[in-house]
């Protein structure tokens, strides 16, 4: 989230799309009917209709894998209309930005694509560059190659009769929320765009996810209150987890994985820091090599050194070009290049998508560690149905670990905050915490290094690891530490004391840090601020239900991020009302700004958008796989074989893997006529592995099963109850029909679409509640983060001859 | 001054908290249960379920509409049931007159099936159940025990979007009567159910049938032969709740 929940109270229009968050957030709902009830307009755009539709002033419908579509559209209404804010526009983002001359747009392609790699040369995107390698501008927004002028030509072929005819949205619905949408680009109002994996779970996600930026920076959304982007993390402790580098191509705190390309510390930092030479960019990237220095030292101690590069040489490094992601390691599992692995708290053999060749890739493996509360899919993998357990020859090791309520330790919500819980007490049986079985299976692996002596050993024993694991201790590690006595702003601090904040952190070895953006949560002054449930809060702050002494936020405890957006040149709100921050001639009041520089007409000013290099809102965005401007592509698996934006059916760079099991339905495909989403819901979570076990969610919803509409039931003569098989190219599911009024036949190029959609929480391991739902879905991905496409493919839907799933 | 919940079901998002952690406070077992088209589940209440949210679902001139009741005992200030059981058992049944909750006390196991039988269909709502395995009579108790140890009743401690509320009875009408006028503004068949029968107070957005069978005592329109509200005010109500 760039803001926090409690700040969805302040949105004057709130948009819900690729997200059910009445169900998968219910406590989201607290808030976006505290809006509701002070006169907001919720807008609920989704194939199906919620619960939280349910509660939305509307629900539009919109065809699964069109949101492109829809949202180029209001960006093509936005802009035609004039409906945006055209000070904020033209100093806040890139928008006068000039575009190089290599920079082409045609027929759904951009300038430099290779056929063959399926991949862009993203340098034929470049601005043009002044004498001084400062992009060039004008500042008019008139230039025909300045972004602006760009963006209009780009969306201009997002008329409402072509996103109609693409999404199955009557234009009427279409005008309904743009029309109130657009309404907030004024200087007194707010709109919040809320949006969880219905936008992400497509090979477009992450261009589903730039259109919002785009348009939320059009209106002069981002940075204040009741504004912005909120991505709704999926458990508690995503934002944690994801902060802390649980995806592959990173590092803590978002500092990028070493390539092979990159050898030394110093190859590192030359190859992922950017330059600026623009002086009024703070382009806060460019201490990069301080946090990575800080990161190394807090792994190695002693051993880590700046004469040594901080023995960022013995760091593995990942291959250029290649993809380690989930649909990639289970593709290699499944080609046997995979010898065993750990699982902790995921069940992947429910999980990852074409589920059948996932579970046959996870018996070529030789031994397994699944760390969990229950026996899983993925766990009991060996003596799934249909197998001989006799003929599996993985073996498997279930170490038992802690309910969360069995264990102190920080979770970071959506909102960025780090939020200290308890133990409320002591863990079962044998089960411990995930962190004390980490921490002590590594000190098993470090003595039996030292005793044995195995083959490069370094990596290992040059640790400076904990002898157990303290949760406590943990904290401080990641907030970061002085290695030696030093002198920050005045005061005096002892080798060994808590940083005070990321600034402190240095390249030199001085500091050690976990993770430089949760520096500042456990300071010297301030102890452990994720135990903070202090309300206090001044006048200005109570305006926007802004705490700044309750738990801490990352970074630096600042609660709605880029802030500096919400004010004009002088540093005064754009509203009064509803200001997050204030320049009152001396410092900054509100919330902790983007930096502390004085307003920019000061001319000691930064700009608003610190992490880019440029500082501004990116309209036009280079830096990612698939192209500067989201263009619509039809999901992998599409029951359309054109589609009125461009030649392009699907996305030119998605990435996908092949092997005998990996089929996909053709465009069009007569065989599988029917669309799937899958979903999860508010009674279970994700794969089911825990919430199949606590009898009441159970007893709530039992069973699998696959909502469509009676429309549907109709042409295939389904009755509401009974049990049809789903079944794609690539597998056949038992569900039980829910036929409900809920679900919309889709008028798409005046033929109709069905949709069906599926929640996959429930898996073989709990007897008779049908199992994965993901036997049916693709191992497709994004192009920049290869999440798969869970959200869209091809099934046929019939009643089911004989039962064997659901009893 | 006797407690009420005022439970305002235009912000039910049908989470269930309520349904869940009633059933965990409460340490009650679960049934085993199949999906059967719908998402409400139990498809009733039962000895075992004291609160239950109930989905109905419409497409009212085209427009979807997608109802949520959170459904328990009203804990009626003069309740049928403690007049037809104790009637039969002295005590089975009484009333908290600090709360106004309506408790079935261990003398209901003295009652016949047939009586617990007839309990269950005094009730206008249709609510308590017989647990068949130790012949208690079932149903919400208001969280006595939470209330006296000063706790508010688990499924308003749960509820994250305040549909349920807890308090004074007056304070309890009160944030009714401001809430329907407001709600009506959209839904101009919205009504307050039986507020003056009842320590529960619903606010309904559409009209009860729409919900279910039993969402007020007058449930005639529903087509029965004979309306409950009639049918037990013949044998034991005072005649103002025949008119009234």
């Amino acid at each position: 989230m760039t803001n926090h929940w409690c700040d969805i109270e302040n949105a004057d229009s709130i948009m819900i799309i690729g997200s059910n968050a009445a169900e998968h957030h219910p406590i989201s709902f607290k808030w976006v009917l505290r809006a509701k009830d002070k006169g907001a307009t919720v807008m609920h755009v989704d194939p199906k209709f919620s619960r939280t539709s349910a509660r939305s002033d509307f629900h539009v419908p919109l065809r699964s894998g069109t949101d492109i579509p829809f949202m180029g559209g209001m960006i093509n209404y936005v802009l035609s209309n004039k409906l945006y804010f055209k000070e904020y526009v033209a100093n806040n983002t890139n928008a006068a930005f000039i575009v190089g001359k290599d920079y082409k747009f045609k027929d759904g392609l951009f300038s430099g694509y290779d056929k063959k790699t399926r991949t862009y040369d993203k340098s034929k995107w470049a601005f043009e560059l002044d004498d001084k390698g400062v992009p060039k501008r004008d500042p008019s927004l008139k230039d025909p190659r300045c972004v602006f002028q760009m963006l209009k030509k780009h969306y201009s072929r997002y008329s409402l009769d072509n996103v109609s005819k693409t999404t199955g949205v009557t234009e009427e619905n279409l005008l309904k929320v743009y029309k109130t949408f657009a309404a907030t680009g004024k200087k007194d109002k707010a709109g919040t765009i809320m949006y969880a994996l219905g936008w992400t779970q497509h090979t477009v996600g992450v261009q589903n996810i730039r259109t919002s930026a785009m348009l939320q920076l059009l209106l002069g959304n981002i940075g204040i209150a009741g504004g912005g982007i909120n991505a709704l993390r999926g458990e508690p402790n995503v934002q944690g987890s994801t902060d802390h580098c649980i995806l592959w191509h990173i590092l803590p705190g978002y500092l990028p994985m070493p390539k092979a390309s990159m050898p030394t510390f110093e190859a590192y930092t030359k190859a992922t820091t950017p330059v600026s030479h623009d002086p009024e960019s703070a382009n806060w990237w460019q201490h990069k090599p301080k946090y990575m220095a800080s990161l190394l030292k807090s792994w190695r101690g002693d051993n880590a050194t700046a004469k040594n590069g901080f023995a960022y040489k013995m760091l593995p490094k990942a291959d250029d070009g290649e993809d380690y992601s989930y649909i990639f390691l289970f593709d290699r599992m499944y080609k046997n290049e995979i010898r065993g692995g750990f699982v902790f708290g995921t069940n992947p053999a429910q999980s990852v998508p074409n589920s059948n060749k996932a579970r046959k890739g996870l018996d070529n493996l030789d031994w397994l560690v699944v760390a969990e509360l229950h026996h899983t899919e993925t766990s009991d993998n060996w003596h799934r149905p249909g197998i001989d357990p006799l003929k599996n020859k993985t073996e498997v090791f279930l170490l038992p670990s802690a309910q969360r309520a069995e264990k102190a330790g920080s979770i970071s919500n959506s909102g960025r905050w780090l939020l200290w819980h308890y133990e409320a007490c002591k863990p079962m049986g044998e089960s411990r915490s995930m962190g004390n079985i980490y921490v002590d299976i590594i000190n098993r692996v470090r003595g039996l290094y030292s005793a044995k002596n195995g083959a490069y050993p370094d990596p290992i024993l040059t640790l400076d690891w904990p002898s157990f694991y303290d949760a406590e201790d943990m904290a401080q590690r990641i907030n970061g530490r002085f290695t030696k006595d030093v002198e920050f702003k005045g005061k005096k601090y002892k080798k060994g004391q808590q940083v005070p904040s990321f600034v402190a952190l240095g390249d030199d070895g001085s500091t050690s840090s976990l993770n430089w953006l949760y520096s500042g949560s456990y300071t010297e002054e301030g102890g452990n601020k994720a135990k903070r449930r202090d309300l206090s809060q001044t006048p200005m702050q109570a305006k926007i239900g802004l705490f700044p002494n309750f738990a801490w936020c990352w970074p630096v405890n600042r609660r709605i991020l880029y802030n500096r957006a919400s004010v004009d040149a002088n540093g005064k709100p754009w509203n009064p009302a509803k200001a997050v921050i204030e320049w009152n001639g001396k410092k900054w009041e509100g919330d902790v700004p983007d930096g502390g520089w004085p307003p920019n007409a000061t001319g000691k000013g930064r700009y608003p958008f610190i992490m880019r290099k440029e500082g501004h809102g990116q309209l036009y965005g280079p830096g990612l796989q698939d192209g500067p401007f989201p263009d619509h592509y039809e999901p992998v698996e599409t029951p359309i074989t054109s589609h009125p934006f461009s030649k392009q059916l699907s996305s030119p760079c998605y990435k996908s893997v092949k092997s005998d099991m990996d089929k996909l339905a053709k465009p069009g495909d007569k065989r599988f006529p029917i669309v799937l989403t899958t979903y999860s819901m508010t009674e279970h979570w994700c794969g089911g592995g825990e919430t199949r076990n606590v009898p009441t969610l159970l007893e709530a919803e039992p069973q699998l099963y696959v909502e469509m509409s009676p429309e549907l039931a109709k042409e295939k003569g389904i009755d509401n109850g009974e049990v049809v098989v789903v079944e794609s190219i690539r597998g056949k599911v038992e569900a039980v029909a829910m036929v409900t009024v809920r679900m919309t036949p889709f008028k798409v190029k005046g033929k109709i679409i069905h949709e069906v959609g599926m929640p996959f929480c429930f898996g073989w391991t709990t007897k008779g509640v049908g199992d994965a739902t993901n036997r049916l879905t693709p191992a497709v991905g994004d192009p920049n983060t290869t999440i798969p496409e869970y959200k869209a493919c091809l099934v046929n839907v019939s009643k089911a001859k004989k039962v064997t799933e659901l009893v | 001054m006797p407690k009420a919940f005022f439970v305002d079901t235009s912000r039910c998002t049908a989470c269930r908290g309520c349904q869940i952690a009633c059933k965990e406070w409460h340490d009650l077992p679960t049934t085993a249960t199949k999906q059967n088209g719908t998402h409400q589940n139990p498809p009733d209440l039962n000895a075992s379920t004291y609160k239950l949210v109930r989905f109905s679902e419409h497409r009212i001139d085209g427009k979807v509409e997608w109802y949520f009741f959170p459904d328990q005992c009203r804990h009626c200030l003069d309740a049928p049931c403690l007049e037809v059981a104790n009637g039969y058992v002295e005590g089975a049944v009484i009333q908290d007159k600090k709360t106004g909750a309506i408790i079935y006390t261990d003398r209901c196991k003295q009652l016949k099936e047939d009586e617990c039988e007839e309990v269950t269909e005094a009730c206008p709502y249709n609510v308590p159940r017989r647990n068949t395995g130790t012949g208690m009579m079932m149903k919400c108790d208001m969280c006595i025990d939470r209330q006296q140890a000063g706790l508010i009743p688990m499924c308003v401690k749960t509820c994250p979007t305040g549909t349920m509320n807890y308090g004074d009875r007056a304070d309890m009408l009160a944030m009714a009567e401001k809430t329907l006028v407001k709600v009506k503004k959209e839904y101009p068949r919205a009504s307050i159910v039986d507020a003056k029968d009842v320590n529960i107070v619903y606010l309904i957005q559409d009209t009860p049938e729409r919900y279910y069978e039993f969402v007020t005592a007058d449930n005639s329109a529903v087509g029965l032969p004979m309306s409950r509200k009639n049918f037990l005010a013949g044998m034991t109500k005072p005649a103002k709740r025949i008119f009234g």
